[in-house]
């Protein structure tokens, strides 16, 4: 900074920290619940410090237990979730590299149709063709399996997009020396390419993996049944019985299971994923 | 642009290209078409009879002061989401781009609502303003607020816009703290040298420079709040009370699913198709322009 003043370094932490304070704030309070008894939370106010029921929450949170509204065990949920985020997001990363190779580095007929084609369909989100959608999933046979959970939400082309502009960058020098070499277009694809795209592939990984892990209105309809719930659609049954039957330590215990995973692959990657994040915009 | 060197085969692109284009092929242009042949029809609940009906979907549509309603509704969330999502955190990206010490520490803090799905914001939020057991409904109670979201239709849009912006903040944060840091630092020298303070520097350089990465957020915002906010209005409010906090997306899922109006619930689709479209291409065009430094 151009200046050192004492004031206005003391008004930016000041600043900083209240908005720190505000956004973690729900996230400390679904904590201390979790580790109060419902008993506790329903009388008003609720206790605003950690309280001793943490292990029971979690327990009854993960295993299942008695109680009102669904109680399906969150373990197997976040095992539906974590599959389910995987598959898209290796499966997009996968797809998009190779269609991005040809589109590329491949002279064919047709290319810029084919460039549009898929292009286009960065523009609709899943939510505007939900019903059709749906419609065709249920005709294949495909509701309530991981291909129905998973493959149409593939059906994008952002990484496509992402990974096109980033080998757009890389220079035309190391097609021509591999060229010489005598590399065909796979062996150039798998020793050249795809390290130099390492970097790429991490950020992508981050933003599909969360993307994928809190998907909430297409598994609402392409599951039915309790064993292909993944955790975000499990939480929001949870909550179905109104304010006074909820078992509120076990939803906030949950809440915070659903969020874990995603938070982690966030914070851990934290680097590519910002810089992902920042270059898919240009 | 393309490259200058080039492989020739005649059936290895489209292997390659084969994966990525059957799926974009069964899941969206097969859906996206049906979207658009049904919004032309009028079919019975059972699916038995279909009858094409022309326009007469779109005029029943917009006949309807339900969805005219829904869209006032959606218009208004979004701009509230967008303007205040957009102005908190390029105020808190100013601060933290002053800050050295401790900086990661508090951009670590700031990212983690972007891994928080919509859904369990709504939850947690839902949590906190519930009137009979919620922290901050008992506070405002204590205020002599009576909070209740399941009755007021302004505390039900409050609640849902307050939950969509700190699902959002983030996102905001990451784009405007990238951005200031873009900002060439020997401009800012310049004009501290002539003379100008932080708050003069902010209007007259910083602010400026952000412009394309703010009608950027704008855009993106815009897009989240009308669909990705599904999950947070079906977690807290459902769209009510009545139809108050029924934006466009939950519309057409509740015709869609609940009503079973297929034909209404497609013309609604095709209608937000529109919509995007025409965001993302003033959004293309504005980025094309965008301003040089």
């Amino acid at each position: 900074m151009v200046e050192r003043r004492g004031t206005l370094g003391l008004l930016a932490h000041a600043v900083v920290i209240l908005g720190v304070l505000i956004v973690a704030f729900p996230l400390y309070l679904a904590f201390v619940a979790s580790t109060h008894t419902t008993q506790e939370i329903v009388q008003a106010p609720m206790p605003l410090l950690p309280g001793s029921n943490f292990w029971e929450s979690y327990k009854h949170a993960l295993f299942g237990g008695s109680g009102n509204g669904s109680e399906a065990p969150v373990a197997h949920m976040m095992w539906v979730s974590l599959v389910t985020a995987l598959v898209i997001a290796i499966g997009k990363i996968s797809i998009s590299l190779l269609s991005a190779f040809a589109i590329v580095y491949f002279r064919f007929p047709f290319k810029g149709f084919i460039f549009w084609t898929i292009f286009v369909t960065l523009m609709l989100p899943v939510e505007v063709r939900i019903g059709p959608t749906y419609q065709v999933v249920s005709d294949l046979g495909m509701l309530n399996s991981y291909a129905g959970l998973t493959i149409p939400l593939i059906a994008s082309a952002t990484a496509t997009f992402l990974f096109r502009q980033f080998f757009l960058t890389v220079p035309e020098e190391l097609l021509e020396a591999a060229r010489m070499d005598g590399a065909g277009p796979m062996r150039f694809f798998k020793d050249i390419l795809l390290p130099l795209s390492k970097t790429s592939m991490a950020a992508l990984f981050v933003i599909q993996f969360t993307y994928g892990w809190n998907q909430y209105l297409w598994p609402l309809l392409a599951t039915t049944s309790e064993d292909m719930y993944p955790v975000v659609i499990g939480i929001k049954r949870m909550i179905a019985g109104g304010d006074a039957e909820n078992a509120w330590n076990v939803v906030m215990a949950t809440a915070l299971l659903a969020m874990a995973p995603p938070a982690v692959v966030v914070v851990l990657m934290q680097k590519w994923f910002v810089k992902g994040l920042v270059d898919t915009e240009k | 642009m393309e490259k200058r060197v080039q492989f020739r085969s005649t059936w290895l692109p489209w292997v390659l290209l084969a994966p990525q284009l059957i799926v974009i092929g069964v899941f969206f242009f097969w859906p996206a078409g049906q979207a658009l042949l049904q919004s032309f029809q009028l079919q019975d609940a059972f699916g038995v009879s279909t009858e094409w009906v022309g326009m007469d979907n779109f005029k029943t549509l917009f006949n309807d002061p339900g969805y005219l309603a829904s869209f006032k509704t959606t218009a208004v969330f979004s701009v509230l989401v967008a303007g205040l999502g957009i102005g908190l955190s390029l105020m808190l990206a100013i601060f933290a781009d002053r800050i050295i010490k401790g900086a990661l520490f508090y951009k670590t803090l700031l990212i983690v609502p972007y891994a928080v799905a919509p859904a369990v914001a709504g939850v947690l939020w839902v949590f906190m303003f519930s009137p009979s057991l919620g922290v901050l409904a008992y506070a405002l109670g204590k205020l002599g607020i009576n909070w209740n979201y399941l009755l007021n239709s302004v505390d039900a849009m409050t609640l849902i816009v307050i939950a969509a912006v700190w699902k959002q903040i983030s996102y905001n944060f990451l784009f405007f703290l990238a951005g200031l840091q873009s900002i060439p630092k020997s401009l800012i020298e310049a004009a501290a040298i002539d003379g100008a303070r932080p708050w003069r520097r902010f209007w007259t350089i910083q602010l400026p420079l952000l412009s394309p990465t703010t009608f950027y957020l704008f855009v993106i915002n815009v897009v989240y709040a009308f669909f990705d906010t599904f999950a947070i209005v079906d977690s807290t409010t459902h769209g009510g009370p009545g139809q108050d906090t029924s934006i466009l997306v939950y519309k057409v899922y509740y015709d869609g699913f609940k009503a079973l109006d297929l034909g209404g619930s497609a013309a609604q689709s095709v209608v937000l198709m529109i919509i995007v479209i025409s965001l993302t291409v003033a959004q293309f065009r504005y980025v094309e322009k965008k301003v040089q430094y």
